[in-house]
């Protein structure tokens, strides 16, 4: 479905991706696991045109989409929600919501019922501007934003970031839900066990290259990804 | 009593009109973070067309033509001027407006020739009518019932259509925007085209109380609608018309007393008060710079 060859990637001469190659088939759950600073973000926002690529192949669905705009792509059905949720503050939830269906002119509502029955919280809160929801609900809020473009592949970024751990649960819950009503999922953790675990492929990135790849439970019982991400050293 | 009627009521009128140019600051101060410094003279060139479209064609085509003309000096000034320092530091862009500003003054020095222009009798606005036993133009009473006509339809369109929408997602996040589908220049633009249009129908109606216009006649008013948006806490529109109204009509008294020549002291002195005790204004938001 997305074919990433030789993706590199430079900040003002700091190379931040190198030839990194990927491949996510439809209706995975793919993650793509790694250290801080080593990519992740910024191979998601080439993904989605935010940051311009120099080289290699980005490949939708048989279409080229490196160098498109950031609306034509969210047209082709891929959609991030972003690092750190950046759900529009001074924005009712229920505008929150609308806006993710910016490019779409057609009726909203049974979309919107949609989003709100996988989150019922965000349907108490509809009329609650975004920036008093906590934490959790603003990540909610997010993802329910993002699948109302219609995303055929939803990436996230992070999306456990300072949350609790009980409400971590519930959002990875979501996550193989909504791959269950047949959206694949591209998602970048820093929580590798917990992404791991849900992943059918994962890809480990290191310093901009990719390092390994695998399934999600192979991944999850190598001794070198267990030292490195899992917090678990060799002896025990 | 006749004497205060008359005061209050120039006052609440320079205070529409300032309203209508300080709109312009405060929406694009709220999406770009720039103080457009050459809004002052869109409204004085909005001005000038007036007059030359009056010397060919009757006044109820010069009108809406002039307005037009000026929203497209608006569109191009920002696709030309301000666009392509969309990712330089907010200083370029706020040099660059500056550039723009004495670059209109002198564009119209030359076609003017430096002569200053006589501004149209428009039928209708600059006829007088007698109120509360004193006489006002038409222009004066209806200002305020035009300034809030406009000035619900904008609040309407920015709380409850998708374009106004957009614009607010905008103004706090360009890159979320982005992630929305949203055409972020687009938006801009439709801002920008938003305060000429109003700025335009503002000019129309102030100048029309003058008989001659110059190059630098935008310069002054356009600082008084600024020091109204700062005020009002500059990037709030309801802030922005407050801060009109209270200043035009400030401004108003004064002149009514023996200390007219300090008219504009106070409009200055109120904007360094104000930028001393509340840098945010009336309504404005917390300055955050974004993360």
């Amino acid at each position: 479905m997305l074919k990433i060859e030789n993706l590199s990637v430079s900040y003002g001469g700091i190379k931040a991706l190198r030839n990194v190659s990927l491949e996510v088939t439809e209706g995975e759950i793919v993650t793509l696991i790694g250290a801080n600073g080593a990519g992740k973000s910024t191979t998601l926002r080439s993904i989605v045109g935010l940051v311009k690529a120099h080289e290699g192949h980005i490949e939708f669905n048989g279409k080229n989409i490196l160098g498109l705009q950031t609306n034509k792509i969210i047209e082709e059905g891929i959609t991030l929600v972003p690092e750190g949720r950046r759900v529009f503050p001074d924005l009712t939830v229920l505008e929150n919501i609308k806006i993710g269906a910016y490019l779409r002119s057609d009726d909203l509502t049974d979309d919107i019922n949609w989003v709100y029955d996988i989150f019922p919280r965000l349907k108490e809160r509809s009329w609650q501007l975004a920036g008093t929801l906590s934490g959790g609900e603003q990540q909610m809020l997010a993802v329910a934003r993002a699948l109302m473009s219609h995303p055929k592949l939803l990436m996230m970024d992070e999306p456990s970031l300072g949350l609790a751990p009980l409400v971590i649960r519930d959002i990875f819950n979501v996550i193989r839900e909504i791959n269950k009503q047949g959206v694949t999922i591209l998602l970048i953790e820093q929580n590798a066990n917990m992404a791991l675990k849900i992943a059918d492929t994962a890809y480990v990135l290191e310093t901009g290259n990719i390092t390994m790849s695998g399934t999600g439970s192979e991944l999850l019982a190598d001794e070198r990804i267990k030292e490195a991400y899992l917090g678990k050293s060799k002896n025990k | 009593m006749e004497f205060i009627a008359s005061i209050l009521m120039s006052g609440i009128s320079l205070g529409g009109q300032y309203a209508l140019i300080a709109i312009g600051y405060t929406m694009v101060y709220g999406i770009l973070r720039l103080i457009n410094f050459a809004h002052g003279d869109v409204f004085m060139v909005a001005g000038m067309v007036l007059i030359y479209m009056v010397a060919s064609v009757p006044w109820y085509i010069s009108i809406p033509l002039a307005i037009i003309a000026t929203i497209l000096l608006g569109f191009v000034i920002e696709r030309a001027a301000y666009l392509p320092l969309r990712s330089a530091p907010r200083m370029s862009v706020m040099i660059s407006a500056i550039g723009v500003s004495y670059l209109l003054q002198n564009l119209m020095t030359y076609i003017t020739a430096g002569q200053p222009m006589y501004y149209p009798d428009i039928p209708f606005l600059s006829d007088t009518v007698p109120v509360f036993g004193t006489e006002t133009q038409w222009a004066k009473l209806i200002t305020p019932v035009i300034v809030i006509v406009l000035i619900v339809a904008l609040t309407q369109l920015i709380n409850h259509t998708k374009i106004g929408m957009a614009m607010r997602a905008v103004s706090k996040d360009f890159e979320t925007s982005r992630l929305m589908g949203i055409k972020i220049n687009k938006v801009i633009s439709v801002t920008f085209i938003i305060g000429s249009a109003l700025a335009a129908v503002g000019s129309v109606l102030y100048f029309t109380n003058f008989s001659v216009i110059v190059p630098t006649s935008g310069a002054l008013p356009g600082l008084r609608a600024f020091v109204a948006a700062v005020f009002g806490g500059i990037g709030s529109v309801p802030g922005a018309v407050v801060g009109a109204f209270v200043i035009g009509i400030c401004e108003s008294i004064i002149r009514g007393t023996s200390f007219a020549t300090f008219s504009d002291a106070f409009t200055f002195a109120l904007l360094i008060i104000i930028l001393v005790v509340k840098p945010t204004g009336l309504f404005g938001e917390k300055i955050t710079d974004k993360v």
